[in-house]
């Protein structure tokens, strides 16, 4: 299982209260896992990425392991620890804003 | 027992602001989605229980939620507005083409029959409908894919549609405004629109009588008489007595004609409120004076009022969407501000009072009323 950690805004949307875990089959990717994300929770879909295009929506960041990895590719591998579960996967909203 | 409902949309979040029929004595339910840009929460008028609301951040986007139970509970619904076809584009404020990209819903407007339908003006400008409550919504394409499309600019807000006004009489009648092509009229249900705008001056624009490209600020109509509108425009407050055909100018008296939420009493379709605003920029009260402005004849003739508002140093906004009317019998006034007071008059009016002073920004205000 793939562990993810949401904002606190998302986690409200979703009803959720602690990271959320998802199952991804295939490659652990940025796609894979918030393609299984938002099959789990759909009031995901468009709030991460956008609902047409899919990009990511320009105030969030994926981080993991201590890495920013919003500008990898969608389809590039996650890091190990996050594919074997040791390490979340981090949606996370920029300090921005009023 | 007669009550009412205040809806408040505002940028941290919405709350629901509730009294009897005196509408003295105030409950304060919220912030509802506390953090979130609410633009707009509106009730169906077939199922008050049954309200919608636009929530948004530039963080998440754009969330639609629903309550069928007054805004006890919520449930977020569809969330995805696709235009319809290859979008193309508009102008940009620099006269370059700008390809149509959806940003977020300004209005809600529910039909006035069926509880599962209805209408949302967005950002950029363009007309969706739901008939599933919410669930899925569809462009009403005819609009954004009028032939002066291309050329409809953003005002400073972006290039929104925020006004939606169903013919009460004729349900193929539907009258929309867009900051800043203009207002629009279908005859058939929203499948084909012609641009209302003849009589419109604005000298902004290259062409100030132009067929569009008028920054439309908000259109009113009482349900009695739907082919009279009313129209606070960026400059200029308008009337037309022919469902938009061609508009005059019923400006009067007014101590500056810019503003932005205009509204009719609810049983003297010729008394019209409005709240002039002073412009270009400044878009706060002139001298300092929260006054709101009453013309019982249907414009030219305007008397300020001002009883309970403040009359000094006050430089609050009162936006768009953010003034309603009630339906009692001594028709009830609202507005809220951008200083985050939402003001009450239960005497069509006359007096005012605070129902809340310390809210975030208010972006809008909608009533229900309970007989």
């Amino acid at each position: 299982m793939i562990r993810v950690v949401l904002p606190a805004h998302l986690r409200t949307l979703a009803r959720v209260d602690d990271e959320v875990r998802v199952a991804v089959a295939g490659r652990v990717t940025q796609r894979s896992v918030l393609d299984a994300l938002e099959a789990s929770y759909p009031v995901l879909r468009g709030t991460i990425r956008d609902g047409v295009t899919l990009q990511r929506r320009p105030y969030l960041r994926f981080f993991a392991c201590e890495e920013d990895l919003s500008h990898e590719a969608p389809d590039a591998p996650l890091p190990e620890p996050v594919v074997r579960g040791v390490e979340p996967f981090l949606v996370v909203g920029a300090m921005a804003g009023g | 027992m007669s009550g009412v409902r205040v809806l408040v949309g505002t940028r941290k979040g919405a709350f629901l602001l509730t009294a009897d029929g005196k509408r003295d004595k105030w409950d304060v339910s919220g912030p509802h989605f506390g953090g979130w840009e609410i633009y707009h929460v509106k009730g169906s008028p077939a199922d008050p229980n049954r309200l919608y609301a636009s929530q948004s951040s530039s963080w998440f986007g754009q969330v639609i939620e629903r309550s069928n139970d007054g805004g006890k509970t919520w449930e977020p619904v569809g969330n995805q507005f696709p235009y319809e076809g290859v979008p193309g584009t508009h102008q940009w404020y620099d006269g370059t083409p700008h390809p149509w990209e959806f940003a977020r819903v300004w209005h809600l407007e529910p039909s006035r029959t069926d509880p599962d339908t209805v209408y949302a003006g967005v950002q950029d400008a363009a007309l969706f409908r739901t008939t599933d409550g919410g669930k899925s919504w569809q462009e009403l394409a005819g609009l954004r894919c009028h032939t002066t499309g291309s050329s409809w600019q953003p005002g400073a807000g972006g290039l929104c549609l925020h006004t939606i006004l169903l013919d009460p009489a004729n349900p193929n009648r539907i009258f929309v405004a867009i900051s800043a092509a203009g207002a629009f009229r279908s005859d058939d249900g929203g499948k084909t629109w012609k641009p209302i705008n003849r009589g419109l001056k604005s000298e902004g624009i290259p062409k100030p009588d132009a067929e569009v490209g008028h920054c439309v600020h908000r259109i009113a109509m009482h349900r009695s008489r739907p082919g009279v509108l009313f129209m606070q425009k960026h400059w200029d407050v308008m009337r037309s007595d022919d469902a938009g055909d061609s508009w005059t100018e019923v400006s009067g008296n007014l101590p500056t004609d810019f503003g932005f939420p205009i509204d009719v009493h609810a049983h003297e379709p010729e008394t019209v409120y409005v709240v002039p605003i002073k412009s270009d920029s400044e878009h706060y009260p002139p001298d300092g004076k929260l006054r709101v402005y009453r013309s019982r004849s249907g414009g030219n003739d305007w008397e300020a009022l001002t009883n309970g508002l403040p009359q000094r140093d006050c430089f609050v906004n009162v936006l768009r969407d953010a003034m309603a009317v009630d339906t009692l019998d001594e028709c009830g006034i609202y507005f809220g501000t951008t200083g985050g007071q939402v003001y009450a008059s239960a005497d069509a009016g006359n007096t005012w009072k605070p129902i809340v002073r310390d809210l975030p920004p208010v972006l809008s205000v909608e009533v229900q009323t309970f007989q």
